[in-house]
Order: structure tokens, then C-alpha cells, then sequence
């Protein structure tokens, strides 16, 4: 025992260890002493920390804290990482560059990664009119990216042009354009309820009359098709499947009619780099509703294994 | 007291100094914190808060609780060191290691058994065994675990045959302690310590082996080629073993350790522990006193051995407390002694409180084995031992093929240009075969409705689709669920069968979302 007791302390008698005088039920805390190693554990871990506050940033100072001998900061941790990420993607983004978009799905693994690159820069780019989940709007005209309806064409190629021509973006020669003509003051409500009943008809909303049909055929069909098949050529809607950009009610068809709605897409040529926009084209064309380049049946090589 | 350097008396619980020749004091009231004791400086009187460690300088000994240790020594560090080197043949797609935590590929491998992550249960059931399994011993025998099994006392152990090995016995050790330093010093104290880096070395080493394949990483190992986290490890275990096995030794079990105390809690007066027969033993004397007059002394001579050859330089004599380890070599030590000065054995002995007090009465001694049948033993075994066997039965009969589904939140559902609902899924085919199969993946509750998948297109859509699992992966896939228009919102199920002998099947409930009821 280490503890010499002092004179007049009350001691415990079978170890002859001094109390503390600390008490609870009956139970008692004796002094024993601790080992010596205990206290230069502790006198080590003093000294580390001295050298950790000289060698790491450590004490708050009025503008900034001490800034460490290392030049250690967390912000350099991931601007390393960071450019670590970059030197490990190069290869990829290289192989990515190199590569036509339609002879991707040749490639699965790095059709995967242009998949997963695609997915991240939508995240920043995108969602913020298409949804995060690509489901677009219908109440604001955003187009749902991953049904089977495509204005202006769902494969490969298509979206990758779209994506980088936009739609109706002012300043680019080959941006995808349409126009629908507004009939607001072009026909009178018979007219136009009639044409409405016509347009409803091709998804059997409605049920078809001749005034309608004769409305449509001179004003309409050069465009949307016969049938209301639309024509992607032109950016036509199709007006005979379920899906409505601008809702399917006959009041919210109606204002298309006489006061048409158009939405805009930016193009994102020099404002993403080539190899995002392929990722993003890839991306979108994953989503569910892709279609095959028909084109690339020149090549007996591939055999494509998804059939629109 | 049994402390001569305590110049001391207790009267009514309050010190008077006196004369250390008048001083005695009952050693076998001593309680668990004696233990400290030992490491009073014989003189001059001791720092105030702190005191030093005091090497134990263990003397060798023989006898059956030796040889015991020594078995157990060598089959413990066996199992150790030699465990990853054994090969398992599992096919070509799995390691051929018989144990292998595979950490980056999220596997553990223990022979015929292959576990998964989400499996981690049978690994907690493991822990749970291994807890109870503590209790048992504790119950049962003690503080064994502490005394014969604990790493600490193997590797503590064996670094104190090392001490022996190049420095000789207990007073060779004593005398080379107090030595000055000397070339011959210096040179002993290099080659012991050398002999622990090397050991303590060839610990870490062997550590690193049960998460790589062993002669894979010993040849990275050495050519530099491993990863840093091998080498932090290696450093790190040969610097606790180097330290804790070398130096610290019983100040772990005394100090650092919580199991001492939570085995202290879990002793009781039926548990068995290494006991001085202080009825049988007192009033000690020497040898040459109690032949003199044998009527007024025990049969402890006072020769010290037990304190000699105690790897935590306790004395027992004090009685139970936290020091003792329960390794027994005392009871080698006296038992030796008794035989030589003609008493029986077992003045020191595996005894239980129980039996101690009755054979203090005058009762014949109970054998031993009694001590080890008794309810709480036996509650424990059986509890040990049924989820040893749920264990047992529920890998028996896990199944290798699972699914499961989470369906896309955001859109939950989309409509198709023909008016159809789709929804999507992200599946999971779990094959925890070593093998690749072939799986079936099917719809099951969800009329009219076909899937096709991210690989499979939708101009194949059906009722089931076949994909390739990899051997022993998982597979995500994304499927896509197309149910006629008006599909009102349905709980559904996908289902998976294994296309080959086995047929496992396994099922996934989850639930188309369509317009009108989110």
C-alpha cells in the first residue's frame, strides 16, 4: 500500500486502506492509490496533445484558428479526394468520349457507370423541372422522362440531340422548334366543343361528330396526323395516347386549343461538357421508356436486346 | 496484517502508530482489494497518490496444474497461429480459406459455413453463446477463463518462460533486476526484449491472416504490397503485445480489465475457487517451530512458495481477491511442499466457500466434480446449449435464394401512353451459392400484369423472367411492373424460384401504387 495512513484517519481494516470519507448505504470509498503507470499514461497523453496543437490546426484565434506546422485542413482532405475521384474517372470519361452513344449498350459495364454518372448530374441539373424522380409535371408541362411518350423521339440519339440542341431555345440554329397555332377568336364555341369531342375521340374520351372531324382535318391533321398519331419529325404531340402534357380535362384542352401552352428546354451544349450530356442522354433512356436507334440494325454486330 | 513495513495497528478503525514488531493482524479477512498490496516499496514509506509496479518474478514449478496450463497454452496459441494456414475447398467462385472474415467482400467463411451480412445474427447468437458460455465457467469453475484461457495469461505466460529462458529463475531475475547496468545486462535485457518483438510480431502477423487469404498477404506483406491498414494493424497488435504480454502483464487484470470485477459479481459461496485452507493452515510457522511444538501450529510452514510461483505475485494466504487469476500453480507449489514435509495435499485447493466452511466444521471434505452439479450450472448449460442448437438448426435450414422488393417512390406509378400502369421496382436475388444459377423471377396476386427489366426489354415482357445470378452475389435489378389501366392499388408478390435441383423459393410482398389511392 502506497497510502501511509495519517494519524487519527479512519481506516479500513482489512486492507488497512485509508477512507475517502465518501459514504453511500453503508458502502465506503477507500483511497487506494493508483499505479504509477496510470499518471504517465496521463503525462503522455498531456504531451501528445501539445504536439498535436502545434502540428494541427487547434486554438480559435480571433479571424481564424491556428492553422498547424502540417498545413493539415479538412476542406485539403477533400479537394485530394476529390481530385483523387477525378483521376480515377478520367479513363472512364475518356473511354465515354470516344464512344457514338448508340453503340453503348455493346458496353454494359461502361454503360453502367455513364448510367450512374447520368443519374448524378440530373440530380443537379434536371430535377428541378423534371422531379427526382423524372416524373415530370403535368400541371406545369414538364414532360415525364420516363413513360413511353416522347414528342420529339425517345432513343439514344434523340434524347443526346435534344439534350444538347434543347427546344425552342432562342440563339440555337438547330434547336428542336413546333408551334401550335393559337384558335383563341377562330371558332365558335359549337366549333370548338366539336373539335374538343373530335380530339377527345382518338383516346375514347369523347365521342367523334363530323364538324369535328371536318375542323380537324383542315386545321389540325397536317400536323397531329389523321388519326391524332401526332409526329415526332415535327415535335407534334400524339393526342390519341393517355398521356397529356397539359392535362386531359376538356377545359384543359380547350385552352390548348385557343391559347396553347409551349414549354421551353434549354440546351445545355457549352454549359455541360459532352461526356455529361451523353451520360445524362443514357441516363434518361434508362428510366424505362428508351427506345432502339433503329439505325443501328446496319450493324450485324450488335443485336440489340430491347424492342420498342 | 500480513505487510511487516506497515508500522501500524487498527484499534476501533483508527490508526495508532505502534512498533512493527507488535503487528498482526488475521490474513484470512483480507478482501479483493489486497491485491494492491504487494506493490508497497519495502522502504522507504511509498509516494502519496501513486505507487510502482512491482515485477513478479514467477518461480517455475511443476506439477498438474501446470501441465494443464501448458496444454492449454499450447492448444490456444495452436488454434491462433495456425488457424488461417488450413484450406477449404469451396468450388472455384469462393476463398479456399477455412476462416476468413472477408471484409471488403462483406463475407464470413468459417469452413462449411458461409455467412452474410444480414445473417450477422448467427454471429451475435456466437457472442451471446460465448457470453453465457462465460457464465457457465464462471459458475462451474471459477475464474478458469482468467486462470488458463484469456489471451492475456497465454501471452503473459509465455513471455515469463521467456524471462525464464534467458535470464534463469526467480532469483536469477531478482538479482539481475537489482543489478546495475552493465554490458551483460544490457546484452540479456536486448535479447529478452528482442524475443518479445519477434513474438509480439508474429501475434500481430498472425491476426491480419483471418482477413486475407494467409499466403496471398504474407507475400504482399513482405514484398510491401499490402494494404496500409495490414501494416497499422501489425504495428499496432506487436505494440499491445509487446507492452501488455511484456510489461504490464497483472496490472491488466488488476487495473484495465472490467471481467475480474464482473466475475467477482457473478462468484458465489458454491463457486470454485483456488482457496488457502486457513483452518487446516493456521497459525503458520516454520518448519523448524512446528515440529517443535506441532500442537500449536497448522500445516502452512510459512515457506512462501505459493507466493513465489504466482504469475501475479499475489499471496492466497490473504484470500479471495481480485489478483488471483485461479491458475492454480500455488496448489502445484504446496502440494509439493505437503508431500515433502509428509502432511496430505490440498492445503491450498480448488474449493468452493461452501464446502470450505463445512470442512472447517469437521465434515469430510467434498470431492470436487460435486461442486460442478448445481441448478445454476446446469440452467446454464442447457440455455448455452439450446441456442447452440437454434443455431445449429437455423443454418441447417436457411435458405440460399432470397428477394426482396422496394418499389420506386418517386413517381409511384406512371401511366403508359396506352393508358397501362407501370410501376418500378428495385429488386434483390440474393444467390448464397457458391455457384452461378439461373433464377426465376415471377408476379404472383397482380392480374394481367408483365415485367420486364432494365436488361430485359420491354418487347419481352411476361409473367416471369429468368435472369443469371453470379455465384454468391447479390443482384440488383430493376424491374418494371406493367398492370392493365384501372389496376386499383394491390399488395402483390415477387417471387423467386432457383432454377436448378434444390427449386428454393422465396418470396417478397410488396404493392402496385396506381392513380386515384396513394
Amino acid at each position: 500500500m502506497a497510502n501511509k495512513p495519517t494519524e487519527g484517519q479512519r481506516v479500513d481494516e482489512p486492507t488497512g486502506t485509508e477512507f475517502v470519507g465518501h459514504e453511500w448505504d453503508g458502502i465506503e470509498e477507500l483511497d487506494t492509490p493508483m499505479p504509477r503507470w496510470w499518471v504517465w499514461t496521463f503525462y503522455l497523453t498531456i504531451v501528445w496533445a501539445a504536439v498535436y496543437v502545434v502540428l494541427y490546426p487547434a486554438l480559435p484565434m480571433l479571424e481564424k484558428g491556428t492553422e498547424g506546422i502540417l498545413g493539415w485542413s479538412s476542406r485539403g482532405d477533400l479537394a485530394k479526394d476529390m481530385s483523387a475521384a477525378d483521376l480515377a474517372q478520367q479513363s472512364f470519361r475518356e473511354q465515354l468520349a470516344a464512344i457514338d452513344v448508340v453503340k453503348l449498350q455493346d458496353n454494359p459495364q461502361l454503360m453502367q457507370q455513364a448510367v450512374a454518372g447520368g443519374a448524378a448530374a440530373f440530380k443537379v441539373n434536371c430535377v428541378q423541372c423534371h422531379g427526382s424522380g423524372a416524373a415530370g409535371s403535368q400541371g406545369l408541362g414538364y414532360p415525364n422522362l420516363a413513360d413511353d411518350d416522347w414528342l420529339w423521339g425517345g432513343d439514344l440519339q434523340a434524347i443526346e440531340y435534344t439534350l444538347i440542341h434543347g427546344i425552342r431555345q432562342q440563339g440555337d440554329d438547330q434547336t428542336r422548334s413546333s408551334i401550335m397555332p393559337p384558335f383563341a377568336g377562330v371558332f365558335s364555341d359549337e366549333e370548338l366543343n366539336a373539335i374538343t369531342d373530335h380530339v377527345m375521340s382518338f383516346s375514347k374520351m369523347a365521342n367523334s361528330n363530323p364538324l369535328g372531324a371536318e375542323i380537324y382535318a383542315n386545321n389540325c391533321a397536317s400536323c397531329h396526323g389523321a388519326n391524332g398519331m401526332g409526329d415526332r419529325a415535327q415535335g407534334a404531340p400524339n393526342l390519341s395516347d393517355a398521356i397529356w402534357l397539359y392535362g386531359n380535362s376538356r377545359a384543359q384542352i380547350q385552352s390548348q386549343i385557343l391559347a396553347p401552352r409551349m414549354g421551353m428546354m434549354p440546351k445545355w451544349e457549352g454549359r455541360l461538357d459532352p461526356v455529361t450530356i451523353k451520360m445524362l442522354a443514357v441516363y434518361v433512356h434508362s428510366l424505362g421508356g428508351g427506345e432502339d436507334v433503329m439505325e443501328v440494325a446496319e450493324d450485324p454486330a450488335v443485336n440489340p436486346d430491347e424492342q420498342p | 496484517m500480513s505487510n511487516p513495513d506497515k508500522p501500524i495497528e487498527i484499534e476501533g478503525g483508527v490508526v495508532k502508530m505502534v512498533d512493527p514488531a507488535a503487528h498482526s493482524v488475521s490474513a484470512a479477512t483480507a478482501k479483493p482489494e489486497a491485491a494492491t498490496r504487494r506493490h508497497a516499496p519495502e522502504e522507504p514509506p511509498p509516494a502519496h497518490l501513486y505507487e510502482k509496479q512491482k515485477t513478479v518474478h514467477n518461480q517455475r514449478i511443476d506439477g498438474r496444474f501446470r501441465r494443464f496450463k501448458w496444454a492449454v497454452m499450447i492448444l490456444t496459441l495452436a488454434v491462433y497461429y495456425i488457424t488461417p494456414w488450413i484450406r477449404w475447398d469451396r468450388g472455384p467462385y469462393a476463398p479456399d480459406q477455412a476462416v476468413l472474415v472477408d471484409l471488403a467482400g462483406r463475407r464470413f467463411y468459417m469452413f462449411g459455413i458461409e455467412i452474410w451480412p444480414h445473417e450477422f445474427y448467427f454471429v451475435a447468437g456466437l457472442l451471446i453463446m460465448a457470453g453465457i458460455g462465460l457464465f457457465l465457467v464462471t459458475s462451474a469453475v471459477g475464474r478458469a477463463w482468467c486462470g488458463y484461457a484469456c489471451p492475456q495469461t497465454v501471452w503473459t505466460d509465455l513471455f515469463q518462460h521467456i524471462d525464464r529462458l534467458v535470464d534463469g529463475d526467480r532469483n536469477a531475475r531478482i538479482r539481475l533486476d537489482a543489478a546495475p547496468w552493465g554490458p551483460s545486462k544490457i546484452a540479456r535485457r536486448a535479447l529478452k526484449w528482442t524475443i518479445y518483438l519477434v513474438i509480439s510480431f508474429w501475434t500481430g502477423g498472425a491476426w491480419i491472416m483471418y482477413f486475407a487469404d494467409a499466403p496471398t498477404l504474407t507475400a504482399d506483406f513482405w514484398t510491401g504490397q499490402a494494404a496500409p491498414v495490414a501494416y497499422t494493424t501489425v504495428a499496432i497488435l506487436t505494440l499491445t503485445t509487446f507492452v501488455l504480454g511484456g510489461f504490464m502483464r497483472e496490472q491488466v487484470c488488476i487495473y484495465m480489465c472490467p471481467w475480474p470485477r464482473i466475475q467477482t459479481a457473478m462468484l458465489d459461496e458454491k463457486s470454485l475457487i483456488v482457496t488457502y485452507k486457513d483452518w487446516r493452515g493456521e497459525p503458520r510457522g516454520s518448519l523448524k517451530k512446528a515440529r517443535k511444538e506441532p500442537e500449536k501450529f497448522g500445516d502452512c510452514i510459512d515457506c512462501k512458495q505459493c507466493i513465489a510461483v504466482c504469475p501475479t505475485g499475489i499471496d492466497i494466504r490473504e484470500g479471495p481477491q481480485i489478483g488471483c487469476i485461479t491458475c492454480a500453480l500455488c496448489i502445484d507449489a504446496c502440494d509439493r511442499v505437503m508431500a515433502d514435509i509428509g502432511k496430505p495435499r490440498g492445503l491450498i485447493d480448488y474449493a468452493t466457500l461452501e464446502d470450505c466452511e463445512k470442512e472447517a466444521a469437521g465434515e469430510e471434505p467434498r470431492p470436487v466434480w460435486k461442486a460442478l452439479l448445481r441448478p445454476r450450472t446446469i440452467a446454464y448449460t442447457m440455455i448455452w446449449g439450446s441456442i447452440g442448437l437454434a443455431i445449429l438448426f437455423a443454418l441447417g435450414v436457411r435458405n440460399h435464394t432470397e428477394i426482396s422488393a422496394s418499389p420506386d417512390r418517386n413517381p409511384p406509378f406512371m401511366l403508359m401512353s396506352d393508358g397501362s400502369i407501370r410501376n418500378a421496382f428495385t429488386l434483390k436475388v440474393r444467390n448464397m451459392e457458391s455457384r452461378p444459377r439461373d433464377m426465376q423471377i415471377g408476379l404472383e396476386g397482380l392480374p394481367g400484369a408483365v415485367m420486364w427489366t432494365g436488361e430485359i426489354g420491354r418487347g419481352d415482357a411476361a409473367v416471369t423472367q429468368v435472369i443469371k445470378a453470379q455465384a454468391d452475389q447479390t443482384k440488383t435489378i430493376r424491374a418494371y411492373v406493367m398492370a392493365p389501366a384501372d389496376t386499383p392499388v394491390t399488395d402483390f408478390r415477387f417471387t423467386v424460384t432457383s432454377l436448378d435441383e434444390q427449386r428454393e423459393t422465396d418470396t417478397s410482398e410488396t404493392r402496385f401504387s396506381a392513380p386515384g389511392d396513394n
